[in-house]
């Protein structure tokens, strides 16, 4: 990493503005490998808030296509359904349901969430079986038992605690 | 110093005289310390106005669009239709009908706003040539 010589740093930084001012002027559409976008062009763009973009969708048209941008001069009713389908699909990529759809993706992400948290419960039942230490002679119900006879005994918190709730005369509690 | 306690006052008094709570409804909802809130009709007649200009150019229509379209309110049908008469000079289907497919989106959970409009758009529709989104199919997905 710090052997990056001048000229290495030099030659990683011209080629990234060639790139991008080589790179096409349109954006990939949903499903493709992003290329870098040449920013100081016109954009095009799908959005609710702003209906009309910088730039129509497809700029370079076919012949075909040419012919009807032609036609489009004249008057519209002489255009056919599919023509006028058309028109709008060239200077257009998606409809607005289209670009309103919602998507699948909140199954994956919960699930993957689910995946994880389960995962984790597995190392967690793994580690206090193998990680752990062996239990305090403490926590044996044989050592409680005489702990608590012991608590009782010395009246810890006898006023409004602990042995405040014992009867000492029926010998339970409270 | 006095004299200015006295201008005051004097003002003053005459603001208190004058204060008197007042029932009347107000103009328009806008809270300017000073001037007149443009009125509905007024704000139609500028954007009709807008687009009505004859050589409007395609970046005056998408930035009027853009723009209309970013406001809390769907348009009326009046501005739509300099709107649509727009794109007619400019030979530019395409975004007549994305403007009647921006509309019907604005206005959301209203679904009786769009049919309204169409309803009230159809002699322009009709005159221009413009299909609906709903006639073309390009309303379902």
């Amino acid at each position: 990493m710090f052997r990056l010589t001048a000229s290495r740093v030099g030659g990683l930084l011209a080629r990234r503005p060639a790139a991008a001012l080589t790179a096409a002027s349109s954006r990939p559409s949903s499903g493709e490998v992003s290329r870098p976008v040449d920013m100081s062009r016109p954009q095009y763009w799908d959005r609710r808030v702003s209906p009309l973009p910088d730039r129509p969708f497809r700029e370079a048209l076919s012949a075909e296509d040419k012919a009807l941008k032609q036609k489009e001069k004249g008057p519209w009713g002489q255009l056919s359904r599919e023509e006028k389908i058309a028109l709008y699909r060239i200077s257009f990529q998606l409809t607005y349901p289209e670009m309103n759809q919602s998507s699948s993706e909140w199954k994956t992400v919960l699930g993957g969430i689910f995946i994880f948290i389960g995962l984790t419960g597995l190392l967690v039942i793994w580690q206090s079986y193998y990680v752990y230490p062996p239990q305090p002679l403490t926590f044996d119900e044989d050592w409680r038992a005489r702990q608590l006879q012991r608590m009782l005994d010395m009246r810890v918190n006898p006023v409004e605690g602990f042995s405040a709730k014992w009867d000492y005369e029926k010998g339970q509690w409270k | 110093m006095f004299r200015a306690v006295l201008g005051l006052t004097s003002s003053g008094l005459r603001c208190v005289a004058k204060a008197r709570p007042s029932y009347s409804a107000p103009v328009a909802a806008r809270c300017y310390s000073h001037g007149k809130a443009e009125t509905d009709e007024e704000f139609d007649a500028r954007w009709v106005t807008y687009f009505s200009k004859p050589d409007i150019d395609a970046w005056e229509l998408k930035k009027g669009m853009n723009t209309l379209i970013g406001y809390d309110l769907v348009p009326e049908p009046k501005v739509l239709d300099s709107a649509l008469r727009a794109c007619r000079r400019l030979d530019d289907l395409a975004s007549a009908i994305r403007i009647l497919e921006a509309v019907k989106d604005k206005a959301g959970p209203h679904k009786d706003i769009y049919p309204y409009l169409i309803q009230e758009l159809t002699p322009t529709l009709a005159e221009l040539g413009i299909s609906t989104p709903e006639q073309l199919g390009i309303d379902k997905l």
